[in-house]
């Protein structure tokens, strides 16, 4: 994996931070008109996080995505339709009805783990995959993220500190937007960078600026190549903002609203995409015609998720375990 | 043919691990102290840490929660680890890894998780309130494990090779005061007993124990004192408490029409409760006297003699309990 991207994949990136951008949007707006179900998550904000670095991982290595990754989902193979049907419960869905929003979104054909909203649980389960290609000698490597919030629990010390003495093929991500629900960060914890905590269990840290999609992407790209030589775990901090509330149903009212202007100048799908037109990497016109694609891409997927049927309830019972 | 040979407990579980892991190089052993020349706080896994050595049988950091939560996602990849929790007391340090996320995983995005966590459970061997706990009730009370606590050395193999098989996420409580105080026929080989079948310890017809675990002796001790009343007590060990094998139950209940529930766990909102609640809903007509419970007391388990005794359910208790079941 080289950890810089020639012009097609410096516009794959944009592609999939704007379809990402755009299913985000979309589930706002049904959301807000009453066509959801239950809650949803946007992850506005946090596009190049999830894009940069699910694109960063090869095609055998396994990620572990949370709430707020819908560009990781997409980028790694799984489609608008299932995601949208998942998250109206549909029988299509990836859990089939049973997990909500973008919780539970896990495909082992597409390397993909679900996740449970006890957020840091994905750290440790990540590791194990990572664990069980360390024991195979396979050469892949596990990738999950986490946020802020989660970086103060014991699970995520604990699974630095066993990756670390593991020595680990596995990279954690954390997205540091600074708010955990409605507290800030400096009610959270008595640092400024949350990277400090990585070589404090021996594991490799650096901050990128969670807006720069190539930034995010390189040095992901970097800890995945590390681990892959067998050189062992790393911490990537990328710090970032939410945009939005913690879910639909959250205004955010006690962000202060500078600090959102200050971060809305830094959007990054727009930031990226004007970093290619300024390149001349991308011209106006072609870029119109993405945005339109993602556009036609999603409407396509609303209309077979909200025509896909519900789940029949006499269903209810198969699944609870494998066989 | 198959050689029958007389084995501990404890043996019998080593032998479990040796077979699965030359088997199957799938199969790894997780826990703390468990490697190395030291094998474990009760030697359970010395076995095989001599056998397959570190890379088999991997000591982890004392972070329960992040070796379980580890061993799903070894699971998740298609291997099948075995973790030990030195007692079963510290199962409570990973529950979200187990209750949240490995019991619902299938449910949810249909992946199995096949691990196993051995949890060295029960007491009687002074050991205080934190290495004596019985707490088989926090996970029989969650979907999507799978429960077993076998009582015997031919089902402690039997069903520790069955509960490594297995797809799903299975706990399997080793009961310690029976490492080595108790010997049995255990076969060679590597044929597994089945989750979910009872067994009848003893025949009897005027009365049925439904039990599981170190109790099952005690009940049979007990059965032995009553027969001499004229009184023949029928048996069951449970051996898988999820999935329950009631038809066993109901079968025994309606021959005997006396039911009593006997577990070395604490009797409130114990699996006895809910094995009571059946049996009076399902066996009502059968019933010749109400259902009966024994188990520990609503306490934390104590650690003087004296006090631990009292806690303890006894042979005896059993006696008294079925002779005022038969009086009734």
């Amino acid at each position: 994996m080289t950890e810089s991207l020639d012009s097609a994949g410096k516009l794959n990136l944009a592609y999939w931070m704007r379809l990402t951008r755009t299913l985000d949007d979309a589930l706002v707006a049904m959301w807000k008109q009453g066509r959801g179900v239950g809650g949803t998550f946007s992850g506005r904000g946090h596009e190049a996080i999830a894009v940069g670095a699910g694109y960063a991982l090869g095609p055998d290595d396994v990620v572990a995505p949370m709430h707020r990754d819908l560009g990781c989902y997409l980028v790694r193979g799984m489609s608008p339709e299932r995601i949208l049907a998942n998250q109206l419960g549909k029988e299509a869905g990836v859990t089939k009805g049973r997990d909500a929003n973008l919780h539970g979104l896990g495909d082992l054909s597409l390397n993909i783990i679900g996740f449970v909203s006890h957020l840091p649980q994905s750290l440790p389960v990540a590791l194990g995959a990572a664990m069980a290609f360390q024991y195979r000698e396979e050469p892949r490597v596990a990738l999950t993220f986490t946020g802020d919030g989660s970086s103060n629990t014991g699970l995520f010390h604990e699974t630095l500190n066993l990756a670390a003495v593991q020595k680990a093929p596995f990279v954690l991500v954390v997205e540091n937007n600074q708010y955990a629900y409605s507290t800030p960060l400096h009610e959270q914890m008595a640092i400024d960078d949350i990277v400090v905590r990585a070589p404090a269990h021996g594991v490799v840290g650096e901050i990128v600026d969670g807006n720069d999609v190539m930034a995010v992407y390189s040095a992901v790209a970097a800890a995945v190549a590390r681990a892959r030589r067998g050189d062992g775990p790393s911490l990537i901090e990328a710090k970032t903002m939410r945009m939005l509330g913690h879910a639909i149903h959250d205004g955010a009212e006690y962000v202060p609203a500078e600090l959102l202007e200050k971060w809305q100048q830094r959007d990054p799908v727009t930031l990226w995409e004007a970093a290619l037109v300024a390149e001349g990497a991308l011209s106006e016109a072609t870029l119109e015609r993405l945005r339109g694609e993602c556009h036609d891409e999603i409407e396509a997927a609303i209309e077979y998720a909200e025509r896909a049927p519900l789940p029949d309830p006499a269903t209810i019972g198969t699944g609870v375990y494998a066989t | 043919m198959t050689e029958i040979r007389h084995l501990t407990y404890l043996d019998a579980i080593a032998e479990a691990l040796s077979v699965e892991m030359e088997r199957d190089p799938n199969v790894v052993v997780l826990g703390t102290d468990v490697g190395g020349s030291f094998g474990g706080a009760f030697k359970v896994t010395k076995r095989v840490a001599t056998q397959f050595g570190p890379r088999r049988v991997r000591n982890m950091p004392m972070t329960e929660l992040a070796f379980i939560g580890a061993a799903s996602g070894m699971a998740l990849m298609g291997m099948r680890p075995v973790v030990e929790v030195q007692f079963a007391d510290f199962i409570s340090t990973g529950f979200d890894s187990i209750v949240q996320f490995a019991a619902t995983t299938h449910y949810r995005w249909g992946a199995a998780v096949p691990w196993v966590i051995r949890a060295p459970s029960d007491g009687g061997i002074r050991s205080g309130p934190f290495h004596s706990q019985n707490p088989e009730a926090w996970f029989v009370h969650t979907p999507g494990l799978k429960v077993v606590a076998p009582a015997t050395p031919a089902d402690a193999k039997g069903m520790l090779l069955a509960s490594i098989r297995d797809d799903n996420p299975v706990i399997y409580f080793e009961a310690k005061p029976l490492y080595r105080s108790l010997k049995g026929p255990v076969p060679d080989g590597s044929e597994a007993i089945p989750i979910g079948v009872a067994r009848i310890a003893q025949e009897g017809d005027d009365v049925t124990i439904v039990t599981y675990g170190s109790t099952v002796h005690d009940s049979v001790q007990a059965a032995a004192e009553l027969a001499g009343d004229g009184v023949t007590v029928e048996v069951i060990d449970l051996r898988s408490l999820k999935p329950m094998d009631t038809d066993a139950i109901l079968e025994s209940v309606a021959k005997t029409g006396r039911a009593l529930v006997v577990h070395a766990a604490n009797r409130m909102a114990g699996v006895g409760a809910e094995i009571a609640a059946f049996i009076a809903e399902e066996a009502f007509g059968h019933l010749d006297a109400p259902v009966r419970r024994l188990g520990g007391m609503d306490i934390p388990i104590p650690f003087s003699p004296p006090l631990e005794d009292t806690y303890r359910v006894s042979a005896y208790d059993i006696v008294r309990t079925v002779r005022e079941m038969v009086a009734w």
